[in-house]
């Protein structure tokens, strides 16, 4: 058994390490001071100083930014209003209940389908209708994939929920929409944040549905780090990359100390 | 829910909350959908336009052979990237579901953060890695394994390195969290009963992670199929994948309706996929639903 477990826990060790190697290697090469990034040549702090003084990087990171925040609150308005909707028709078999369920379904599909056919389907439909590329559609094309989390994650959790506290706000002459903001909602309110900051993060790393509905003035940073990459790196992007890895890092250890604070809350 | 309140208000029109998802759904999900399906069925006209004439010269173009292998392509790395992240990604959830408490919070910890490290940074890492004269032919050549550099850059394997990596976490997610829920005693009473740990696990623990295993496989065949970023970096122009080739259709040919035509099929293709999970998952006892998706 001893044997067993040590091996055991070698294999997730082992695959954990191998996770982690090319982000090392990016962070590595970020001090590196050649320009040609295959070769060490010596430690240095020169693209970090380069980073901050480029103006178009910061653009995209601001509007990468906006991006993810808009689009991710959008999604847990309409998700946790169409979560909080569809949980009262769940068992019943009327025609409404039935039209409910296939719009349930098709609001779920931009994350079960591949997400190029979001992009693509997208952008001809923005065509069709004279939107101009930028912001304004970004946000919608990611709207659109981020209520699924929101909505999947308030779901579960409604789900979860003891129905005898709404029906006690009720009989003490709570209305609907009191009932709701007074005792569901504070109730929801962890499984709302999760599903927004899942959808935040989704938002911020995507490229795929970015690139077929922005506009040429439009850069996020997702966009730029893919043209960097394509059309020849300078370690900046490590620098860039590294700061990113960061910030993800801050978030992750904040969020899992406050789940602990918290810890009958479960979901990542 | 109190039957009188809602019987009294029902003369009234009731507004759901879900109005604005429905709405929503309905404009830009359905509506697109719906106009992808028109498009593939119209042609090119000009440089960038469409006319609106019926014709099938768009399906008939994905049967040549040139587009075709495309596909044929497209399913068998997605099959291979599948495969290997099951046989990577399975051990990973059950090992993980069965650390003590405190190892498993600690272990979850370090996979969300690549997961949620930008997927291009990560997949940088592998170009640097890949390069001739990169990290990895240093190493293996320090190590005399090598004698010189692997170009591996750019080829068929860097490319099924990259989509194994990104895929791996939708696997492990799902497998771990049926792993969780399996009963330990079910797996004891196998052994009492004189069952071979691979006996017990093929018979009890396998089929019970089923659901698991089958929702990690959708999460990753599915999206496999339209990672068009990956084949780009990694593969340079070596690997054209549907992916690859709806994004040309589109942001370079300006063939819409031929690009439409693309994302149908594979839209069918997926569509077909999702089905037949849900029908095995539902004669497994399985809800249908998709496990340890968020």
């Amino acid at each position: 058994m001893n044997k067993q477990g040590f091996l055991k826990k070698g294999y997730v060790a082992v695959i954990l390490v191998l996770m982690y190697v090319p982000i090392l290697i990016v962070i590595i090469y970020s001090f590196n001071t050649s320009r040609l990034s295959s070769a060490w040549s010596g430690f240095s702090l020169r693209w970090y100083g380069e980073l901050f003084r480029d103006r178009a990087l910061f653009n995209a990171l601001r509007n990468s930014l906006v991006l993810s925040l808009s689009s991710s609150s959008l999604a847990a308005i309409i998700g946790t209003l169409g979560a909080v909707g569809t949980e009262r028709t769940a068992d019943a078999r009327s025609l409404r209940a039935r039209t409910g369920k296939i719009l349930e379904y098709l609001s779920l599909l931009p994350i079960m389908i591949p997400e190029i056919i979001l992009g693509m389907v997208l952008l001809v439909f923005f065509s069709l209708l004279a939107l101009p590329l930028g912001m304004f559609t970004l946000i919608i094309a990611h709207t659109c994939f981020c209520i699924p989390y929101v909505y999947m994650v308030v779901k579960a959790r409604l789900a979860g929920l003891d129905k005898s506290y709404v029906e006690a706000a009720k009989d003490l002459g709570a209305g609907d929409w009191r009932a709701f903001y007074d005792i569901t909602l504070p109730l929801i309110l962890p499984a709302i944040v999760s599903g927004m900051l899942i959808a935040f993060a989704m938002s911020f790393d995507d490229v795929i549905v970015s690139v077929f509905v922005t506009g040429p003035d439009t850069n996020t940073l997702p966009i730029r780090i893919f043209s960097q990459i394509k059309t020849g790196v300078t370690p900046k992007t490590n620098a860039l990359c590294t700061l990113l890895f960061a910030a993800t890092v801050i978030l992750c250890l904040a969020s899992a100390a406050l789940g602990k604070s918290r810890s009958n809350n479960r979901g990542i | 829910m109190s039957r009188t309140g809602s019987l009294r208000r029902s003369f009234l029109p009731r507004l759901s909350p879900a109005l604005p998802l429905y709405l929503f759904t309905l404009v830009f999900v359905l509506g697109p959908l719906v106009y992808m399906l028109a498009l593939s069925f119209m042609h090119r006209e000009g440089a960038w336009g469409v006319a609106a004439e019926f014709t099938l010269r768009n399906y008939q173009r994905i049967g040549i052979p040139e587009f075709a292998g495309t596909f044929v392509q497209s399913i068998l790395l997605s099959l291979i990237s599948t495969v290997m992240v099951i046989i990577l990604g399975y051990p990973f959830g059950y090992f993980m579901a069965r650390l003590d408490k405190r190892w498993r919070s600690r272990v979850m910890l370090l996979l969300i953060i690549p997961f949620w490290t930008s997927s291009l940074m990560r997949l940088y890492g592998w170009i640097i890695m890949f390069r001739a004269n990169g990290p990895l032919d240093i190493l293996l050549m320090g190590l005399h394994i090598t004698r010189e550099p692997m170009r591996l850059l750019y080829s068929y394997p860097a490319v099924v390195t990259g989509m194994i990596y990104a895929l791996l976490p939708f696997m492990i997610y799902p497998v771990y969290a049926s792993a969780e829920k399996l009963d330990r005693e079910l797996v004891e009473a196998a052994r009492d009963l004189g069952a071979s740990p691979i006996r017990a696990f093929l018979t009890v623990s396998l089929p019970l992670t089923m659901p698991g295993l089958f929702s990690g496989v959708v999460l990753t065949f599915v999206p496999s199929m339209g990672l068009f970023f990956i084949a780009d970096i990694l593969g340079g122009n070596k690997v054209v994948l549907v992916g690859n080739l709806i994004h040309e259709q589109l942001m370079k040919a300006h063939d819409w309706p031929f690009a439409a035509a693309l994302s149908v099929v594979l839209m069918v293709m997926t569509s077909i996929f999702i089905y037949l999970y849900r029908r095995l998952s539902r004669t497994l006892g399985g809800s249908g639903e998709l496990e340890g998706l968020v």
